[in-house]
């Protein structure tokens, strides 16, 4: 299982004051096992078998095992981001290319790094980020995510909507 | 290059597909169980008092955009499997290309989705590339967008899906 560093309360996590570009992102890893795969297929409704039939994802798909699906990887990628900015912080976009699969037995590890920091017109602060997720030394997709963070202690980028909210 | 593509499958580039209510409420378990599945502790998820704070009460992870678009595996007087992003099932059947993985995926996330909405979906094929080899084997990208709304007509989403869809080589 992975370490679990979530802000227990409303108010922990980051603001616009913490962040620049060239910062690092914390690195986290996951070993990955055939549950972890199974359960994140089920857990987003995903019934496909390559996702949990390992004869059928070697000899259908060509791969080497099940492999964990997409709306799981987006999933751990939205667990690191908001595990780093804390509960405040709110996901814009979110986009990633898988160059290869995460089978079970592997060890994911994420890494990041901020691109750039800005405040938009209405005053809600975004960072851009580049995530990876690695396998070894290999990176198996690669992320770049928009996130919200507060402007200052009293922001709350959850409270905007409508013409305020410009993901 | 698109002209050896058929002519049925050109004319739906551009246009809405799709158009569908999720089969059920947006609903805690499913938050819970995908929460469980990545160990995501955020407490806007697990405590109550957090989110009414922060996000007017509870809502869904926001990654969990298409988990309510998924049809159930089965249903009663059901005689087939429903797929979820049948485009990109219509795309294999139409270019005859039997394995298909997704590479790419963009989600931009609008408005909370929150338990009790009921969201709809429609789906909008963008692009087909000219045949690539990868070493999966021989075939086309495509790109599929799908959007979400809810009960309130409130765009809650989009998301941008690059599959390959195949065949392998002999």
């Amino acid at each position: 299982m992975a370490a679990t560093t979530m802000a227990k309360t409303a108010t922990g996590g980051l603001t616009a004051a913490d962040v620049k570009p060239g910062d690092p992102l914390p690195t986290f890893p996951v070993d990955v096992t055939a549950t972890t795969v199974i359960l994140g297929a089920l857990a987003s409704r995903d019934w496909r078998p390559m996702h949990h039939d390992r004869d059928f994802a070697i000899h259908r798909n060509g791969t080497r095992d099940i492999f964990m699906n997409t709306p799981n990887q987006a999933a751990w990628f939205e667990r690191y981001l908001t595990d780093w900015t804390g509960p405040r912080g709110r996901l814009a976009r979110l986009k990633f290319r898988m160059k290869d699969s995460v089978y079970p037995g592997d060890r994911m590890e994420f890494s990041g790094r901020i691109d750039e920091v800005e405040t938009d017109e209405v005053g809600c602060t975004f960072v851009r980020a580049t995530v990876d997720l690695k396998v070894g030394d290999r990176t198996v997709t690669q992320c770049s995510a928009r996130i919200a963070i507060p402007s200052s202690r009293d922001d709350n980028p959850w409270s905007r909507s409508g013409e305020r909210w410009k993901p | 290059m698109t002209d050896d593509i058929p002519a049925e499958i050109q004319s739906w580039i551009g246009q809405i597909r799709y158009e569908e209510a999720t089969e059920f409420d947006v609903e805690r378990g499913y938050i819970w169980t995908t929460c469980a599945s990545v160990e995501n502790a955020n407490p806007i998820f697990w405590d109550d008092a957090v989110a009414r704070e922060l996000t007017g009460g509870p809502i869904a992870p926001p990654t969990m955009l298409s988990v309510w678009f998924r049809p159930h595996y089965w249903a009663p007087g059901r005689t087939r499997v429903l797929q979820p992003l049948q485009i990109h099932f219509d795309l294999k059947e139409k270019l005859g290309l039997p394995e298909a993985v997704m590479t790419d995926n963009e989600i931009v996330f609008e408005e909370p989705v929150r338990p009790g909405d009921r969201l709809r979906t429609s789906q909008i094929l963008h692009s087909i590339s000219s045949p690539k080899t990868t070493k999966l084997g021989t075939g086309r990208f495509w790109v599929i967008e799908v959007r979400y709304t809810n009960q309130r007509d409130q765009v809650v989403g989009k998301e941008f899906y690059t599959g390959f869809g195949y065949r392998r080589a002999a």
